[in-house]
């Protein structure tokens, strides 16, 4: 890692500033009312700076190429992990930082200013971890924490089958017990870092149809009778690779299931609830970054004889983006701390959450890309990335469509 | 039987550290509108990018247990709290908060600091001193070097690269003319420059860490300081607007435009 030095406008390219850091990629959060550390505590602006530094440093300079190349930065991410970003909520006995979901909130949105992708995945990665620490035993927190918490090992969750996407409680998966082991026959859709992952903690059919015969279970890498369809083609998320991952008569030991047989599905849902949150935080961490590149473009660009920033429109248009990120953060903020408060709100209000933001930020994003006009299109400029990056999040997670189901409108 | 002071230096010796909050070095800086200075308000600052890598060196000396404390120093308002927590959460034990607020911030500069750091360095027992070479907002490049002046140390600025040996400071300084190493005596001063080290990230354990390590208060008046400015700052401005350049078509126009500039 080359410290590079350039002298530009007079001033010092310095700081942790590995790669050239020119004033247009400032993403970390320079103008004032929409600086994301207001309203924090001293610890989590620490967090977030930590955080934003990392992702200028680490990813940002290479958020194309992992997109373009399709890479899955291992490398990267295993640096994130020794800062602690492996395991932000999991318990410290185990190897995680041991914080709220506020902070794990914070630390994602600023992450996602310099990959959404990436940061995505680390988001996956944590749910599965949580999961494994909040529901498993001992041995089985002992046995996969640690090595999920600094990334040694990388994780999947493995809910959605071709047949059951929304309907999840719907799923196929069977897992049919003969001795001390479940044997796994069915298949899994869309897996972020299927193939690529270590560990894979799957919901499959113990029991009766519906929820309640739902366990959840961890399959390990190389078991036999586990394999991975085509790596898929995406629009965005590209550094992150998708497959099928596919059961046949694939042995799973009994001690690898997390809880008792029938809480699959609500070890599933729990884990969603703080997974949307972290999803909406990616959205914001892309919108908060293009609210700063459509600023900055407005500042440059001329038309008319005059910079896009004279134009009373696009002032319009940029104060609206501005207050849409703003009160989108305040909303995810709010679900964060109703669920690490354990409220009875949380549900919904995660819920909420994701809808709105998701919808919202990917609104910002796209508008920040008709702002950069022709040169938004390109791949050139990081805009179009995060728009493509953030479109998904509308849907997985809990297609938005189908979010009336999960707001109890009395 | 090793000298007294040899003794010293290498089982417990401490370092001090300066750090300075300053203006984020990626904002774009606006002149007030009634000249007197930049725009604070608001405005996001951070620890000088020279005194991250003051930190970082001090805390390596730690780590290979040459020194034995790291203490980080700041002189401003409360907001200079944040920039200690961030040293803190870097590695250093303990801080040492120099309360300088109002008007008296807005005129402290490195003479009235380096009156603090010598103070503090007799008080704390420091045998190290270490400072960025420069702060990003005043350039002023002369904290270090005064404070060595008030305590009669050596000093190693524009450092490139420390080594402890023995009871002596190997410093290879960064000039004009390439590199210089020169070996200085402990107690002594030292500047960090660009190139002495990386600043680590702080960790999450680490910052949940530094929560829990004391900030201690101080009056520059306890310390003997007088921290009232020689200086008056007369007005603040914006560079000139870069003017546009004129094309000519001959020699011999260029030659006639230079003259009536006066250039030639």
């Amino acid at each position: 890692m080359a410290l590079v030095r350039g002298v530009r406008f007079g001033s010092y390219s310095i700081g942790r500033s590995r790669s050239l850091i020119f004033n247009s990629l400032q993403r970390r959060g320079i103008a004032a009312c929409v600086d994301p550390s207001i309203g924090l505590t001293d610890e989590q602006k620490e967090f977030q700076k930590v955080a934003f530094d990392f992702a200028a440093n680490e990813m940002a300079p290479h958020m194309a190429e992992w997109d373009q190349k399709e890479i899955f930065p291992v490398e990267a991410m295993r640096k994130a992990a020794q800062l602690g970003f492996g395991g932000i909520y999991v318990n410290p006995d185990v190897g995680g930082s041991g914080l709220s979901r506020l902070d794990t909130s914070i630390i994602f949105e600023a992450l996602s200013t310099g990959c959404v992708s990436t940061t995505a995945y680390i988001s996956i990665h944590n749910m599965c971890a949580w999961m494994i620490d909040t529901f498993g035993n001992n041995e089985q927190r002992e046995k996969f924490c640690p090595d999920l918490c600094s990334m040694q090992k990388f994780a999947s969750y493995c809910l959605t089958e071709p047949g059951s996407g929304s309907d999840a409680a719907s799923l196929l998966t069977s897992a049919k017990l003969q001795g001390d082991h479940y044997i796994l026959n069915g298949s899994k859709a869309f897996i972020s870092g299927g193939g690529d992952t270590d560990v894979y903690v799957v919901m499959c059919r113990t029991g009766e149809k519906g929820p309640k015969g739902i366990s959840c279970v961890v399959v390990e890498k190389g078991t036999a009778g586990l394999s991975f369809g085509k790596k898929e083609k995406k629009v965005g998320w590209n550094s992150q690779p998708t497959r099928a991952v596919i059961f046949e008569d694939c042995a799973v030991p009994v001690t690898n299931r997390l809880g008792a047989e029938g809480e699959g599905f609500s070890i599933a849902m729990k884990g969603l609830n703080g997974g949307r949150i972290n999803i909406a935080s990616c959205s914001l961490g892309a919108a908060h970054a293009s609210v700063l590149l459509a600023r900055d473009h407005m500042c440059v660009r001329k038309q008319f004889g005059e910079t896009l920033s004279n134009s009373q429109f696009l002032q319009f248009k940029l104060a609206e983006m501005a207050t849409k990120l703003v009160a989108s953060r305040l909303l995810v903020r709010q679900a964060a701390v109703a669920l690490q408060e354990g409220r009875p709100d949380a549900v919904s209000l995660c819920s909420m959450a994701k809808l709105f933001v998701t919808d919202e930020c990917f609104a910002i994003c796209n508008q920040a890309l008709q702002i950069h006009g022709g040169y938004g299109y390109l791949k050139d400029y990081a805009v179009q990335q995060y728009v493509r990056d953030i479109r998904v999040h509308q849907i997985l997670e809990g297609n938005d469509f189908f979010y009336i189901k999960k707001m109890p409108l009395n | 039987m090793l000298p007294l002071r040899f003794r010293r230096v290498t089982m417990s010796a401490r370092v001090l550290v300066g750090v300075k909050r300053v203006i984020d070095y990626a904002v774009k800086i606006r002149v007030k509108p009634d000249r007197t200075g930049v725009v604070t308000d608001g405005v996001k600052h951070s620890m000088n990018p020279f005194c991250e890598i003051a930190v970082e060196e001090a805390v390596k000396l730690k780590e290979k247990k040459l020194v034995k404390e790291v203490v980080a120093v700041s002189c401003g308002p409360q907001q200079v709290q944040e920039t200690i927590r961030t040293a803190l959460a870097m590695g250093a034990d303990r801080g040492i908060h120099v309360e300088v607020s109002g008007k008296d911030y807005e005129t402290l500069g490195p003479l009235q600091v380096s009156k603090i750091f010598a103070a503090l360095a007799k008080k704390e027992q420091a045998d190290l001193i270490i400072l960025g070479k420069q702060a990003i907002d005043d350039d002023c490049n002369q904290t270090g070097q005064m404070t060595a002046a008030l305590l009669d140390w050596p000093q190693g600025t524009f450092a490139s690269e420390v080594t402890l040996e023995a009871d002596k400071l190997k410093v290879v300084r960064e000039i004009d003319g390439g590199l210089e190493t020169i070996k200085i005596k402990l107690p002594a001063v030292v500047t960090a420059d660009l190139r002495l080290n990386t600043p680590r990230y702080a960790t999450l354990p680490n910052i949940m860490k530094a929560k829990k390590k004391k900030i201690v208060n101080v009056k520059p008046a306890d310390l003997g300081v007088d921290v009232s400015s020689r200086l008056e700052v007369l007005k603040v401005d914006e560079p000139p607007q870069r003017q546009s350049g004129v094309k000519v078509e001959t020699v011999h126009d260029l030659v006639e435009k230079l003259k009536e500039a006066g250039r030639i």
